[in-house]
């Protein structure tokens, strides 16, 4: 689409979908890596890579189903391990999807239009990647349906008082309505697989999953509607999981946790470390699939300038949490602040302001920002620092809290990097699946923002 | 569908249109409604708000189908939590109200989503009447281009003005690239 203000070459970027680009091409090319492209040998290869990494989650949950969660380096003080770290890192990479395919939807943000598949896909996988930690947390996870309300002979009910019964409500919710929002969007992109694919066992696998959609003006009109409210209703959602999973800390009264300013520095965290992951996804899948005519140099720019604000929001969030110490005049938490910045657990504090405040500001530059292989590092280094963010917020809180007496050193064990390592592996194992059944790019949107998708029509008259 | 019913089925859907480009296809879709048809249908592969206008389209009740879901969500989600806490399974916590209204938001705000999302993505689909495998429309060899780049308008012969001949003649008019007859 032509750019409706003429920016400055200091500002532009390029378009945001190559312009030699027509409906059938867009569609063809997004169509045919699903329908056409060969099985390549580095596609094989990534794939045994994950599914190698993905063992790791079998085996670790099969011991610690056989002796329990005395397996992983949680203790007493330090009830909280790796399970939560990881869950929380987890939901917070699904956010960016949402976010990109929601709030970008409702500001009318084109450029979104070739990311927001993937995005959703990252959504999907990730919080089912978050969920197995929770439940593998109660030691006894064939019990997990306990959670639930139900009618049972114990007369039990859960504690609606509790954030971890919000937790199940917010998480379950949330996947719920992920998995909705995508298949409701993949809808007319199925029915393209269906028509044009050549090979029946596809005919027969995308006609009925796309439902028999046809395209009809008036089918497009609800579903439009549709779109717009699942995009309203996925919004509020998004923020109030990541606030109710940082109601699991501030509801609290542990040092350190017990703060007001957790929901919004968790939303803008999660958002942070989503859309790093989405630059670490995008970066090679664009580059392995050609795909730099549509998920242009645009994109890149813009993700990246998204990462920077909430990185900058999430710099905020660690000097108030500093300043909070200090002003609370309260002397638990002023231990906490200088036990977390000095104490047994320092460098992972340190190393996290290096990846979360000091490596993003590299993307003040045009230059940084429009470079896929250094953003791709950047990319990475926020991942690890937005894992280190909840490992000091879960362990240098709890390891020390009022009692001297009750104080203990957490460190994982092999189990836990197992189970760790294991969700990455099944994370990458739905990626690689997705992107050769399903296409990676919502091809009805990217033909919507195509010139030659516009309409030059008044009142029945051709205007041009 | 009863064998009567095939019987007396008409042998034509109705005649189907092609148009190369978006414009052609909103054009043809106003004078199309302008002509006093009613029973007709564009197709495209992306959604078109001038289409909606031109063809009067303004169903709203995906909307209103999703406050009412929403609603009960919220009202469930509510009773749920109330009912738990003060008769199924009351706890006297210092003597504190059972019904702890802000505790409970954040269960009522997720099933009022949860619902509200279910009835907009359900509604949807039933009110378009999917799924569907079989229509009319896919009788129509180059129909399968309306997926992925090809326009389409489809007039049908249950319309009360259809005629085999004058809708022919009315629908070469409108500078089709290919005029089709569709089998039921």
């Amino acid at each position: 689409m032509a750019q409706p203000v003429e920016l400055p070459d200091t500002i532009y970027v390029g378009p945001v979908i190559d312009e030699s680009h027509s409906i059938a091409s867009v569609s063809d090319k997004v169509g045919n890596i699903v329908l056409k492209r060969k099985i390549t040998l580095g596609w094989t290869f990534g794939l045994f890579i994950a599914l190698g990494l993905l063992q790791g989650v079998a085996a670790g949950s099969v011991w610690l189903f056989m002796k329990g969660v005395g397996v992983w380096g949680i203790n007493i003080p330090n009830g909280w391990g790796f399970a939560i770290i990881n869950f929380v890192w987890w939901i917070g990479i699904g956010h960016a999807g949402t976010l990109i395919s929601a709030v970008l939807l409702l500001l009318n943000q084109s450029w979104r239009n070739a990311i927001n598949r993937f995005a959703e896909a990252m959504t999907l996988f990730a919080v089912m990647c978050a969920g197995m930690f929770p439940v593998l947390h109660t030691g006894r996870p064939w019990l997990a349906y306990w959670m639930l309300p139900f009618p049972n002979t114990m007369s039990l009910w859960p504690q609606f008082r509790s954030p971890l019964l919000w937790d199940v409500f917010a998480v379950s919710t949330y996947l719920t309505i992920s998995a909705v929002f995508w298949f409701v969007g993949l809808l007319p992109d199925l029915a393209t697989l269906r028509d044009t694919s050549t090979k029946r066992y596809q005919q027969v696998i995308y006609g009925m999953l796309s439902m028999g959609w046809r395209g009809s003006a008036r089918h497009w009109q609800r579903y439009e509607k549709a779109s717009l409210l699942l995009a309203g209703l996925a919004t509020p959602l998004v923020v109030s999981v990541h606030t109710v999973v940082s109601f699991d800390f501030a509801v609290s009264i542990i040092p350190g946790w017990h703060t007001t300013i957790f929901p919004p520095y968790f939303v803008a965290g999660a958002i942070y470390s989503g859309f790093a992951m989405v630059l670490t996804l995008m970066i090679p899948v664009r580059k392995f699939y050609g795909l730099d005519d549509i998920i242009t140099m645009r994109h890149l720019n813009n993700m990246a300038k998204v990462t920077l604000a909430t990185g900058l929001v999430v710099a905020y969030g660690y000097i108030m949490e500093a300043f909070f110490g200090y002003f609370s005049a309260d002397k638990y938490e002023r231990y906490m602040i200088w036990n977390r910045m000095f104490g047994a657990y320092a460098p992972f504090y340190w190393a996290l302001i290096f990846c979360n405040i000091i490596t993003p500001q590299f993307l003040w530059s045009k230059k940084i920002r429009t470079s896929p292989g250094i953003l791709w590092i950047i990319s990475i280094i926020v991942n690890i620092g937005m894992w280190l963010e909840r490992f000091v917020i879960v362990i240098t809180s709890l390891h020390r809290d009022f009692l001297p007496s009750s104080w203990g050193i957490y460190a994982p064990t092999v189990w836990d990097w197992a189970v760790y390592v294991g969700t990455i592996g099944l994370f990458m194992t739905l990626i690689f699946l997705f992107v050769r059944v399903l296409p990676m790019i919502t091809i009805f949107e990217l033909r919507m923002i195509l010139p030659s998708a516009e309409v030059h029509e008044k009142k029945g008259v051709v205007t041009r | 569908m009863s064998s009567h019913a095939k019987e007396t089925a008409p042998s034509l859907y109705g005649l189907m249109a092609e148009f190369a480009t978006p414009t052609e296809l909103v054009v043809a879709a106003r004078r199309t409604r302008e002509a006093g048809f009613r029973k007709f249908d564009a197709f495209s592969p992306y959604p078109m708000h001038e289409l909606d206008e031109a063809m009067d389209l303004h169903d709203n009740r995906v909307a209103k189908f999703t406050f009412i879901g929403g609603l009960c969500g919220c009202v469930g989600g509510f009773s749920l939590a109330s009912w738990c806490a003060a008769v199924a399974y009351p706890l006297n916590i210092g003597g504190r109200p059972l019904i702890s209204v802000p505790m409970f938001i954040p269960v009522t705000f997720e099933c009022t989503i949860l619902l509200a999302g279910l009835t907009a993505a359900i509604s949807m689909l039933v009110m378009n009447g999917l799924p569907s495998p079989y229509h009319p429309v896919f009788n129509v060899d180059p129909f399968a281009g309306a997926s992925r780049s090809k326009f389409f308008l489809c007039i049908e012969s249950a319309d009360p003005k259809f005629d085999r001949h004058a809708t022919e003649n009315f629908l070469a008019g409108l500078n089709p690239s290919e005029i089709a007859e569709v089998a039921p």
